[in-house]
Protein backbone atom coordinates (compact mmCIF):
# COMPACT_ATOMS: atom_id res chain seq x y z
CA UNK A 1 0.00 0.00 0.00
CA UNK A 2 1.11 3.11 -1.06
CA UNK A 3 1.21 5.69 2.05
CA UNK A 4 2.50 8.66 0.48
CA UNK A 5 0.50 10.89 -1.29
CA UNK A 6 0.29 11.90 -5.02
CA UNK A 7 2.01 14.99 -4.66
CA UNK A 8 4.30 14.07 -2.37
CA UNK A 9 5.86 11.50 -5.22
CA UNK A 10 5.50 14.14 -7.68
CA UNK A 11 7.34 16.72 -6.10
CA UNK A 12 10.77 17.02 -6.06
CA UNK A 13 12.51 14.05 -7.43
CA UNK A 14 11.81 12.24 -10.10
CA UNK A 15 13.47 9.31 -11.65
CA UNK A 16 16.62 11.47 -12.36
CA UNK A 17 16.91 13.09 -9.17
CA UNK A 18 16.68 16.18 -10.04
CA UNK A 19 13.01 16.93 -10.35
CA UNK A 20 11.59 18.88 -13.56
CA UNK A 21 14.35 21.79 -12.89
CA UNK A 22 16.10 21.21 -15.91
CA UNK A 23 12.79 20.83 -17.93
CA UNK A 24 11.78 23.57 -16.97
CA UNK A 25 14.94 25.79 -17.12
CA UNK A 26 15.24 24.67 -20.56
CA UNK A 27 11.64 26.09 -21.74
CA UNK A 28 12.75 29.62 -19.86
CA UNK A 29 15.53 30.17 -21.40
CA UNK A 30 14.61 29.03 -24.93
CA UNK A 31 11.47 31.38 -24.31
CA UNK A 32 14.15 34.40 -23.49
CA UNK A 33 16.14 33.31 -26.79
CA UNK A 34 13.48 34.22 -29.06
CA UNK A 35 14.12 38.09 -28.51
CA UNK A 36 17.77 37.61 -28.01
CA UNK A 37 18.20 35.13 -31.07
CA UNK A 38 16.24 37.94 -33.32
CA UNK A 39 18.25 41.05 -32.10
CA UNK A 40 21.28 39.20 -32.40
CA UNK A 41 21.16 37.74 -36.06
CA UNK A 42 19.79 41.50 -36.68
CA UNK A 43 22.72 43.35 -34.89
CA UNK A 44 25.50 40.67 -37.01
CA UNK A 45 23.98 41.60 -40.12
CA UNK A 46 24.90 45.34 -39.39
CA UNK A 47 28.17 44.23 -38.13
CA UNK A 48 29.06 42.44 -41.14
CA UNK A 49 32.53 43.59 -42.49
CA UNK A 50 32.76 46.07 -39.73
CA UNK A 51 36.08 47.58 -38.41
CA UNK A 52 37.26 47.24 -34.88
CA UNK A 53 36.37 50.89 -34.09
CA UNK A 54 32.71 50.56 -35.29
CA UNK A 55 32.43 46.86 -33.63
CA UNK A 56 33.91 48.37 -30.13
CA UNK A 57 31.58 51.69 -30.47
CA UNK A 58 28.67 49.47 -31.15
CA UNK A 59 29.43 47.11 -28.07
CA UNK A 60 30.07 50.54 -26.13
CA UNK A 61 26.95 50.99 -26.52
CA UNK A 62 25.50 50.11 -22.97
CA UNK A 63 22.75 48.30 -24.76
CA UNK A 64 24.08 46.64 -27.34
CA UNK A 65 26.25 45.63 -24.05
CA UNK A 66 23.72 44.46 -22.18
CA UNK A 67 21.74 42.61 -25.13
CA UNK A 68 25.18 40.56 -25.53
CA UNK A 69 25.70 39.62 -22.28
CA UNK A 70 22.58 38.85 -21.47
CA UNK A 71 22.31 36.59 -25.17
CA UNK A 72 25.57 34.87 -23.83
CA UNK A 73 24.41 34.03 -20.66
CA UNK A 74 21.24 32.84 -21.59
CA UNK A 75 22.84 31.01 -24.89
CA UNK A 76 25.39 29.11 -22.57
CA UNK A 77 22.90 28.13 -20.66
CA UNK A 78 20.39 26.61 -22.58
CA UNK A 79 23.57 24.94 -24.74
CA UNK A 80 24.53 23.74 -22.28
CA UNK A 81 21.32 22.22 -20.75
CA UNK A 82 20.62 21.03 -24.53
CA UNK A 83 24.07 19.12 -24.39
CA UNK A 84 23.66 17.50 -21.31
CA UNK A 85 20.52 15.93 -22.73
CA UNK A 86 21.73 14.74 -26.14
CA UNK A 87 24.83 13.27 -24.12
CA UNK A 88 22.99 11.33 -21.52
CA UNK A 89 20.84 9.74 -24.42
CA UNK A 90 23.70 8.66 -26.63
CA UNK A 91 26.50 8.19 -24.31
CA UNK A 92 26.71 5.00 -22.71
CA UNK A 93 28.54 3.73 -19.52
CA UNK A 94 28.65 5.68 -16.72
CA UNK A 95 32.14 6.58 -16.35
CA UNK A 96 31.81 7.56 -20.01
CA UNK A 97 29.08 9.76 -19.52
CA UNK A 98 30.22 11.44 -16.55
CA UNK A 99 33.46 12.48 -18.65
CA UNK A 100 32.18 13.66 -21.25
CA UNK A 101 29.64 15.72 -19.03
CA UNK A 102 31.85 17.21 -17.15
CA UNK A 103 34.71 18.32 -20.34
CA UNK A 104 31.32 19.82 -22.36
CA UNK A 105 30.08 21.85 -18.54
CA UNK A 106 33.91 22.90 -18.29
CA UNK A 107 34.23 23.72 -22.21
CA UNK A 108 31.17 25.69 -22.26
CA UNK A 109 31.64 27.62 -18.77
CA UNK A 110 34.84 28.75 -20.17
CA UNK A 111 33.85 29.98 -23.20
CA UNK A 112 30.86 31.78 -21.70
CA UNK A 113 32.98 33.19 -19.44
CA UNK A 114 35.45 34.34 -22.30
CA UNK A 115 33.10 36.13 -24.48
CA UNK A 116 31.30 38.13 -20.92
CA UNK A 117 34.97 39.18 -20.20
CA UNK A 118 35.40 40.11 -24.11
CA UNK A 119 32.31 42.18 -23.80
CA UNK A 120 33.39 44.22 -21.24
CA UNK A 121 37.14 44.92 -22.75
CA UNK A 122 35.69 45.77 -25.55
CA UNK A 123 33.12 48.05 -24.54
CA UNK A 124 35.36 49.89 -22.12
CA UNK A 125 37.43 50.67 -24.93
CA UNK A 126 34.45 51.74 -27.16
CA UNK B 1 24.75 -5.54 -17.90
CA UNK B 2 22.85 -7.43 -20.12
CA UNK B 3 25.05 -9.09 -23.12
CA UNK B 4 21.75 -9.90 -24.82
CA UNK B 5 21.78 -8.56 -28.74
CA UNK B 6 18.50 -7.11 -28.58
CA UNK B 7 17.74 -4.55 -31.75
CA UNK B 8 17.28 -1.13 -30.51
CA UNK B 9 14.51 0.91 -30.52
CA UNK B 10 13.55 2.95 -33.38
CA UNK B 11 14.98 0.23 -35.79
CA UNK B 12 16.56 2.38 -38.05
CA UNK B 13 17.74 0.22 -40.65
CA UNK B 14 13.96 -0.76 -41.85
CA UNK B 15 12.08 2.92 -40.58
CA UNK B 16 10.47 4.37 -43.09
CA UNK B 17 11.09 7.79 -42.78
CA UNK B 18 8.77 10.43 -41.17
CA UNK B 19 9.05 14.01 -41.77
CA UNK B 20 8.20 14.53 -37.71
CA UNK B 21 10.74 11.86 -36.58
CA UNK B 22 13.38 13.66 -39.31
CA UNK B 23 12.65 16.59 -38.29
CA UNK B 24 13.08 16.24 -34.45
CA UNK B 25 16.33 14.53 -35.19
CA UNK B 26 17.42 17.97 -37.15
CA UNK B 27 16.36 19.90 -34.15
CA UNK B 28 18.66 18.02 -32.10
CA UNK B 29 21.35 18.73 -35.07
CA UNK B 30 20.80 21.88 -35.67
CA UNK B 31 21.18 22.66 -31.53
CA UNK B 32 24.78 20.30 -31.52
CA UNK B 33 25.81 22.46 -34.22
CA UNK B 34 24.67 25.95 -32.62
CA UNK B 35 26.81 24.60 -29.44
CA UNK B 36 30.17 24.41 -31.70
CA UNK B 37 29.10 27.49 -33.31
CA UNK B 38 29.88 28.99 -29.71
CA UNK B 39 33.28 28.48 -31.04
CA UNK B 40 33.01 30.88 -33.70
CA UNK B 41 30.71 33.78 -31.72
CA UNK B 42 33.65 33.14 -28.71
CA UNK B 43 36.42 33.56 -31.15
CA UNK B 44 34.62 36.54 -32.60
CA UNK B 45 34.07 38.37 -29.30
CA UNK B 46 37.75 37.83 -27.93
CA UNK B 47 39.55 38.80 -31.13
CA UNK B 48 38.32 42.02 -30.69
CA UNK B 49 39.77 41.88 -27.27
CA UNK B 50 42.85 41.12 -28.49
CA UNK B 51 42.92 44.30 -30.73
CA UNK B 52 41.87 45.52 -34.11
CA UNK B 53 44.47 43.06 -36.01
CA UNK B 54 42.77 40.12 -34.26
CA UNK B 55 39.83 41.24 -35.01
CA UNK B 56 40.18 42.30 -38.72
CA UNK B 57 41.29 38.89 -38.96
CA UNK B 58 38.19 37.51 -37.39
CA UNK B 59 36.38 39.44 -39.72
CA UNK B 60 38.09 38.38 -42.95
CA UNK B 61 37.55 34.93 -42.27
CA UNK B 62 33.78 35.47 -41.96
CA UNK B 63 33.43 37.85 -45.26
CA UNK B 64 35.75 34.84 -47.00
CA UNK B 65 33.60 32.35 -48.93
CA UNK B 66 34.11 29.56 -46.14
CA UNK B 67 33.07 31.93 -43.70
CA UNK B 68 30.06 33.30 -45.62
CA UNK B 69 29.09 29.26 -46.02
CA UNK B 70 29.42 28.89 -42.41
CA UNK B 71 27.46 31.48 -41.71
CA UNK B 72 24.78 30.50 -44.11
CA UNK B 73 24.43 27.20 -42.15
CA UNK B 74 24.10 28.79 -38.94
CA UNK B 75 21.26 31.35 -40.08
CA UNK B 76 19.68 28.76 -41.39
CA UNK B 77 20.09 26.28 -37.86
CA UNK B 78 19.21 29.50 -35.58
CA UNK B 79 16.06 29.85 -37.57
CA UNK B 80 14.97 26.28 -37.28
CA UNK B 81 15.99 25.66 -34.06
CA UNK B 82 14.08 28.95 -33.25
CA UNK B 83 11.06 28.09 -35.06
CA UNK B 84 11.18 24.59 -33.63
CA UNK B 85 11.52 25.43 -31.03
CA UNK B 86 8.56 27.55 -30.44
CA UNK B 87 6.66 24.35 -31.86
CA UNK B 88 7.72 22.56 -28.87
CA UNK B 89 6.64 24.98 -26.77
CA UNK B 90 3.33 25.04 -28.39
CA UNK B 91 3.17 21.02 -27.40
CA UNK B 92 4.14 22.20 -23.77
CA UNK B 93 0.92 23.90 -23.73
CA UNK B 94 -0.93 20.65 -25.28
CA UNK B 95 -1.47 22.50 -28.57
CA UNK B 96 -0.75 20.75 -32.02
CA UNK B 97 -0.73 17.37 -31.36
CA UNK B 98 -2.47 15.54 -33.64
CA UNK B 99 -0.59 13.85 -36.62
CA UNK B 100 -1.82 16.06 -39.19
CA UNK B 101 -1.18 19.08 -36.96
CA UNK B 102 2.28 18.11 -36.60
CA UNK B 103 2.60 17.90 -40.12
CA UNK B 104 1.12 21.16 -41.10
CA UNK B 105 3.22 22.74 -38.10
CA UNK B 106 6.40 21.01 -39.17
CA UNK B 107 5.91 22.49 -42.75
CA UNK B 108 5.12 26.21 -41.93
CA UNK B 109 8.11 25.75 -39.16
CA UNK B 110 10.52 24.84 -42.09
CA UNK B 111 9.09 27.38 -44.53
CA UNK B 112 9.73 29.86 -41.97
CA UNK B 113 13.43 28.76 -41.58
CA UNK B 114 13.49 28.78 -44.92
CA UNK B 115 12.04 32.11 -45.60
CA UNK B 116 13.85 33.72 -42.90
CA UNK B 117 17.57 32.84 -43.83
CA UNK B 118 16.78 33.90 -47.28
CA UNK B 119 15.65 37.57 -45.87
CA UNK B 120 18.37 37.78 -43.72
CA UNK B 121 20.73 36.62 -46.81
CA UNK B 122 19.31 39.26 -48.61
CA UNK B 123 19.55 41.86 -45.99
CA UNK B 124 22.94 41.12 -44.84
CA UNK B 125 24.20 41.29 -48.67
CA UNK B 126 22.41 44.23 -49.84
CA UNK B 127 23.84 46.15 -46.60
CA UNK B 128 27.57 44.66 -46.81
CA UNK B 129 27.50 45.88 -50.10
CA UNK B 130 27.15 42.58 -51.98
CA UNK B 131 30.76 41.41 -51.70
Amino acid sequence: MELRSSLGRARGLGSAKEGIGHWWAQRVTAIALVPLAIWFVLAAISLLGADYATFAAWIGTFGNALLMALLVIVLFYHAHLGMQVVIEDYVSGHAALITTLLIVRFALFALAVSCLLAIVLVALKG
Amino acid sequence: MPATERPLSPHIQIYRPQITSGLSIFHRITGVALTLGTLLLTWWLVSAAYGPEAFATAQAFLGSLIGQLVLWGFTFAVFYHLANGVRHLLWDFGWGFELEQLRFSGIVMLAFAAVATLVTLIAGYSLAGGQ
